[in-house]
């Protein structure tokens, strides 16, 4: 893990004006941003922990939570949310069993919500691992959420 | 001798060295301007807002922070225009819906005439001005505490809510907070500040808990001398 990090770092030349992508690219090498990884990139920069742990909670693309191997993303926007996101997203939080913005104990999926993507004509949008998903509903939540690996239940009517 | 330039507040003609700041000039001239985290020992930040002048070069007129704004020649600062006095009650408004019990924020409200926020109370405390935050970075050098999410969820913590492992327990957070935000206390051999405990040197001499072993911990990696010198209290040594 060590060695990664200083890896990492060094190609940035151990410059501290280059914190956010190094601390993106340690994201990425490691899920997300645990403790002992920010205490080392912390060690490796001088710089305060505390500066690290603010960049860590400020930015949205920074989760010091673990992330789900599949990453989902429901748009919430206004053209999203007239044509039935609330539903769809009451939908996948029953079948996952967790609240936007969480992740699955299993460490499989994390899901969460977004307020726009631009692309308000495909509404509503759901993102599953980069992957634009449009006009989706309920029934095409389920398969994509079966395609995954997810058991759904067939509901009575969808 | 830095470059002067003449502005005018309220009215009234100053002097002032190029690189001053428009609160700065005031305050020299006896002008009040209601501020709340401006802080001479620290850099300007402008995070409370209370402090906002209008100012006119030629024919435009705007409001600025006049904490981070700088002097400029042939400037027109108005401190009490009506402009300024109504953003300064929304901004006491808004500062009193998470904190309306604190006097320094119910005296600011007392002049600009303002009795209660219309905004819901949530009584945070902390009012985000960033004093103990700054002081930590550029007064002490530990940086132990900062700021931890944005927006609303925004508030002063120590890194993962956790033991701050940089603190000193020097207190200087607690000294400077406007509203006494941050608590501390001490009993006998401890200092606990928010929750976590330091634990207090004993004097050689005298036998006094006088300061967090932590501190001069620091005090003697800064200075270089043996932590020996530092284990007696000034009274003592």
């Amino acid at each position: 893990m060590k060695a990664r990090i200083k890896e990492i770092i060094d190609k940035y030349d151990t410059d501290k004006g280059f914190l956010v992508p190094i601390l993106q690219d340690v994201q990425r090498e490691f899920n997300y941003l645990q403790r002992e990884v920010l205490h080392l990139v912390s060690a490796f920069l001088e710089v305060p922990i505390s500066q690290l742990y603010e960049l860590g909670t400020f930015y949205k693309a920074f989760s010091l939570e673990p992330r789900g191997r599949h990453e989902m993303k429901l748009c919430t926007g206004t053209a999203c949310h007239v044509r039935g996101v609330p539903l769809i997203k009451d939908n996948i939080g029953r079948i996952l069993q967790i609240q936007a913005g969480e992740t699955t104990p299993d460490l499989e999926f994390t899901f969460e919500t977004v307020n726009c993507l631009g692309a308000c004509a495909l509404g509503p949008i759901l993102v599953v691992d980069g992957e634009y998903h449009g006009n989706i509903s309920i029934s095409k939540t389920n398969k994509i959420l079966k395609k995954l690996g997810k058991k759904v239940k067939i509901d009575e009517e969808s | 001798m830095a470059e002067m330039v003449t502005l005018s507040i309220d009215g009234r003609e100053i002097n002032t060295p190029a690189g001053t700041t428009i609160l700065e000039a005031a305050k020299d001239a006896n002008i009040y301007i209601p501020n709340l985290c401006s802080n001479e020992e620290l850099t300007p930040y402008g995070s409370c807002r209370l402090c906002m002048v209008e100012i006119a070069q030629g024919k435009r007129a705007r409001l600025v922070a006049s904490c981070i704004y700088e002097v400029a020649d042939g400037l027109e600062v108005k401190t009490n225009a009506e402009r300024v006095l109504n953003v300064r009650k929304l901004v006491i408004e808004l500062l009193l819906a998470r904190n309306n019990k604190h006097p320094a924020l119910r005296k600011i409200a007392d002049e600009l005439g303002v009795e209660e926020t219309r905004f819901p109370v949530e009584q945070k405390g902390c009012i985000l001005c960033g004093q103990c935050v700054r002081t930590c970075r550029e007064v002490v050098g530990v940086s132990a505490i900062g700021f931890s999410g944005r927006g609303i969820t925004r508030k002063v913590a120590t890194p993962f809510l956790d033991f701050p492992p940089d603190c000193i327990a020097c207190g200087s957070c607690v000294y400077v907070c406007p509203v006494q935000f941050i608590p501390m206390k001490e009993e006998k051999d401890v200092r606990t500040i928010i929750n976590f405990d330091y634990p207090m040197q004993k004097c050689t001499k005298c036998g006094r808990y006088f300061a967090p072993i932590k501190q001069l911990e620091y005090f003697s990696k800064t200075t270089g001398l043996p932590l020996e010198h530092f284990e007696t209290c000034v009274d003592c040594r």
